[in-house]
């Protein structure tokens, strides 16, 4: 297997040096002649395409003027490109702005129409212009120059190395319909040019393996690339974007709720407000230690209404049941973990007012504590109520069953 | 490239009659020899300015763009000056290689592949800087009108949304056409090289280009036509650019001169930073008998012209201001060159106005230490220019309650030092490894390099 791979390795390391070696050994390309002034040049080219010759070419360092005439060429088409290029540009734009702005997403911008055309056109312009500009730029390289194409057999030949420094040269190609090599040879001795030279195809000598795209080297340099890339694009987008200082606002300097702080001594990141303070709305409850019978003159200043109850059966649930039972007998869901409250339906709770109740749901008593933070100044009341419906289930007369 | 000589008499766009392969050898010198102290020590000079102003960058995104002098009211500083002043740099090399390519002058050729690489490199600049002043550059990718996770397309109808399209088409167009300049210098190149990494280099850029005739016309009909669509593209650019401003409703912005107004200060500008690097080119690359006295009275013309326009811009700002009967553009104005930042107003009038109008006479155009002091003088203020306009009309809202004052702060003015850190450290590096001239452009342009049609004119060459 080692031996395999490395023949296989000599083999195109013999590829490269074949590519270069001289003279090489293929059929004809074609037979070059150099000039040196743009007049001569210019007179071959006509003579060579009188002669009837079409698969030729002329050589210059730079464009020489009168040079398509003389090698009687068509003119470029290239323009038709560009011109059907901006087309398709402006028209992607106009409807990428249309579609995206006036049907996709609408949204009222300084109350101008969803897709207005006066501002839609500096956009439709600079895409006109790229699109133009990229596609005949891409279509003059590869679609009418047949590019890009290092290995075209004039390359490294002393004929391409004069031609692209100063002189000017014309080639006749095997391939065309006249093309005779002692005829070729002679019509290119009258033209007064000089260094008359053959061009060979080279023929790379690759044994079984014909693409050099199998180079152990070169596939080793892809497989290597393709891994960097890959453990960079991971790192970029999933580790080096998510630290400082790529800050994507979710973590910010300020105080969470529940969250703890140095700033402050006692180590609490949340506040009390300052001592006195009054929220806005909010009555103070004036009854705070005052004897049961006045308290008593405090009336719940909800109607009995289902709703209310309602209500009053959620808050219920929520705030007194642990301890209370959801019936208010005492039974609560703590099992003794809290000591449990006597029961609701007592001959006390019962005779007390509204207002009573509500004081204790409000300052606690004994050992409940008080529910003025957490149990809103309505939902207390119909607490009240949903606690009067509870005793009157639980107290039921017989009477109540008859109907009214 | 092709057109026909006979009908101006000009003076010689190349001194004497140089040979091709001299004309190779002289271009190709500083790609193929060693550079000297004093390239190293400009190299070292405008890395360090570049990595400066790397540091004040890396401090503003870590910190955050707090460490600005930007405020309130002025919310546009120093960050948009910037952007500004290096997209009119920029605009100096789509001129000289499309606009004078299409109105045939050819003296251009000397100059345009520089200039046209120092475009690139001014809006590569350029573009650093709206990507920082929206604090979060990371995220500038959201401009894009491309389906992302916010389910949210861009505002088509907002002038810096028009800005993004423009300037990076601006970049993209200017790329290509700068490109496919090169193309056929890089076969020449790649033929000169015996062997190597750079002839490996060489034939890839070279796209395999074989100066074949039948390739030349196709390549010189698409020169013509991107040189056809850069011309109203590169109008367009700073039309957009002027956009953001005009489009506003802040007065000392709001009007209706700005496109053009905007478009001659960024020519003349351009001009300005295109003479300053190519008058201390031609001197250390010897390229005096390429780059001729001719070339830089031709750019001092063209600065003569731009800098009487944007003269004429200034006055007739005034003028309006005062015709419109609106007191809040007046008080702009009269605070714009009586306020406090006076200074500043009248650098830029000295320096845009003033000083240029020496270029009426010959003799100031033709010598080249007095044409240095101006070109820089003009690059000092058309920066002015675009901080007059910024901070001037920000600085003192309708309500005197919000007037305030912008101080840049050292970040400010590193990033400014680091911008041009990085422009320099670009040329410098083309300099020494691309053809600092077109070769193949000039060749075409040197006495008896073209035809004579001994058949059917008698012209001369």
């Amino acid at each position: 297997m080692a031996i395999k791979i490395k023949e296989f390795i000599n083999r195109l390391k013999e590829y490269n040096t074949t590519w270069k070696t001289e003279p090489r050994s293929g059929q004809l390309h074609s037979i070059s002649v150099l000039f040196d002034t743009p007049d001569q040049i210019i007179e071959a080219a006509k003579a060579t395409a009188n002669a009837g010759y079409k698969k030729f070419d002329v050589f210059t360092p730079y464009p020489v003027h009168g040079m398509d005439e003389a090698m009687k060429m068509k003119e470029s088409k290239i323009g038709w490109i560009a011109l059907l290029a901006g087309i398709t540009g402006a028209i992607t734009a106009l409807l990428m702005i249309g579609w995206m702005g006036g049907i996709d997403y609408k949204n009222i911008i300084g109350g101008k129409p969803f897709f207005a055309l006066p501002g839609s056109i500096p956009i439709t312009f600079e895409l006109t212009v790229l699109f133009s500009a990229l596609v005949t730029t891409a279509a003059m390289v590869a679609l009418f120059n047949k590019l890009p194409w290092t290995s075209n057999p004039l390359h490294e030949t002393p004929f391409m190395k004069s031609v692209t420094s100063d002189k000017f040269g014309l080639v006749i190609e095997a391939a065309d319909k006249h093309f005779d090599e002692r005829n070729v040879e002679n019509f290119l001795g009258q033209l007064h040019g000089h260094s008359i030279e053959k061009v060979y195809y080279p023929i790379p000598d690759v044994g079984k393996t014909k693409t050099p795209v199998f180079d152990l080297k070169f596939m080793g340099v892809i497989a290597v690339t393709a891994i960097l890339t890959a453990i960079a694009s991971y790192a970029v987008l999933n580790k080096v974007l998510y630290t400082q200082p790529f800050n994507w606002m979710w973590e910010q300097p300020r105080l969470n709720p529940q969250a703890q702080s140095n700033f402050f001594g006692d180590g609490f990141g949340m506040r009390m407000p300052v001592e006195g303070t009054v929220a806005r709305g909010f009555i103070p409850y004036e009854y705070k230690g005052m004897p049961d019978s006045v308290i008593k003159l405090l009336a719940n200043p909800l109607a009995l209404t289902e709703e209310v109850i309602q209500r009053g059966k959620v808050k219920f649930d929520i705030f007194c049941s642990p301890c209370h039972g959801y019936y208010g007998q005492g039974d609560g869901r703590l099992k003794g973990q809290f000591p449990n409250p006597p029961t609701l339906h007592s001959e006390k709770v019962r005779n007390w007012q509204d207002g009573n109740i509500y004081n204790v749901i409000t300052n606690g008593q004994n050992v409940m504590p008080a529910y003025d933070k957490s149990v809103a100044r309505e939902d207390r009341w119909a607490i009240i109520h949903y606690i009067r419906v509870l005793q009157r289930s639980q107290n039921a007369k017989d009477t109540d069953l008859e109907g009214k | 490239m092709s057109f026909d000589s006979t009908y101006t008499k000009e003076l010689p766009l190349v001194e004497s009659k140089t040979s091709f392969s001299e004309i190779d050898n002289v271009i190709a010198a500083p790609m193929e020899s060693k550079p000297g102290k004093t390239w190293f020590l400009l190299l070292a000079l405008s890395v360090t300015m570049l990595l400066f102003g790397a540091v004040c960058l890396g401090l503003t995104f870590w910190f955050g763009i707090g460490l600005w002098g930007n405020n309130q009211p002025v919310g546009w500083a120093f960050d948009i000056t910037n952007f500004v002043f290096w997209i009119g740099i920029g605009h100096a090399g789509t001129l000289i290689s499309a606009i004078l390519f299409l109105l045939r002058q050819r003296w251009r050729t000397a100059i345009a592949r520089f200039a046209e690489a120092m475009t690139i490199f001014a809006v590569m600049t350029a573009g650093i800087f709206p990507l920082i002043h929206v604090g979060r550059p990371w995220l500038a990718g959201y401009l894009l009108p491309y389906p992302n996770q916010n389910n949210v397309w861009p505002n088509f109808y907002s002038p810096l949304m028009w800005d993004v399209f423009a300037v990076s088409t601006y970049l993209t167009v200017s790329f290509v056409f700068w490109y496919i300049g090169l193309v056929p210098d890089f076969a020449t190149l790649r033929d000169r090289t015996k062997a190597g990494i750079k002839k490996a280099l060489f034939t890839i850029l070279s796209l395999g280009w074989r100066n074949s005739n039948r390739h030349w016309q196709h390549y010189e009909r698409t020169y013509l036509i991107l040189a056809g669509l850069s011309t109203p593209l590169v109008l367009s650019v700073h039309t957009i650019v002027s956009f953001d401003f005009a489009v506003s409703v802040i007065p000392g912005w709001h009007t209706t001169i700005f496109p053009p107004y905007f478009v001659a200060g960024a020519v003349f500008s351009g001009f300005g930073m295109v003479s300053t690097v190519l008058i201390f080119v031609r001197k250390v690359f010897h390229m005096e008998h390429i780059i001729t006295v001719n070339h830089l009275e031709k750019m001092n013309k063209i600065l003569l012209a731009t800098g009487s326009i944007v003269g004429y811009a200034y006055a007739m700002e005034f003028f309006i201001a005062w015709y419109s009967g609106n007191p809040f553009e007046m008080f702009v104005f009269i605070n714009r060159a009586f306020g406090p930042y006076a200074w500043a107003y009248w650098t830029m009038i000295s320096c845009n106005v003033i000083f240029p109008q020496l270029f009426w006479f010959k003799k100031i155009r033709r010598a080249i230490p007095v044409t240095l002091v101006i070109v820089i003088l003009v690059n000092v203020g058309m920066w002015f220019e675009r901080f007059v306009i910024i901070v001037t009309s920000l600085h003192r809202d309708f309500l005197p309650s919000s007037w305030g004052m912008f101080v840049p702060t050292l970040y400010d003015t590193g990033i400014l030092i680091g911008s041009f850190g990085l422009f320099f450290t670009l040329v410098l590096l083309f300099a020494r490894t691309l053809p600092v001239i077109s070769i193949a452009e000039i060749k075409a342009v040197v006495p008896g390099a073209q035809p004579t049609h001994k058949h059917h004119t008698n012209g001369q060459h």
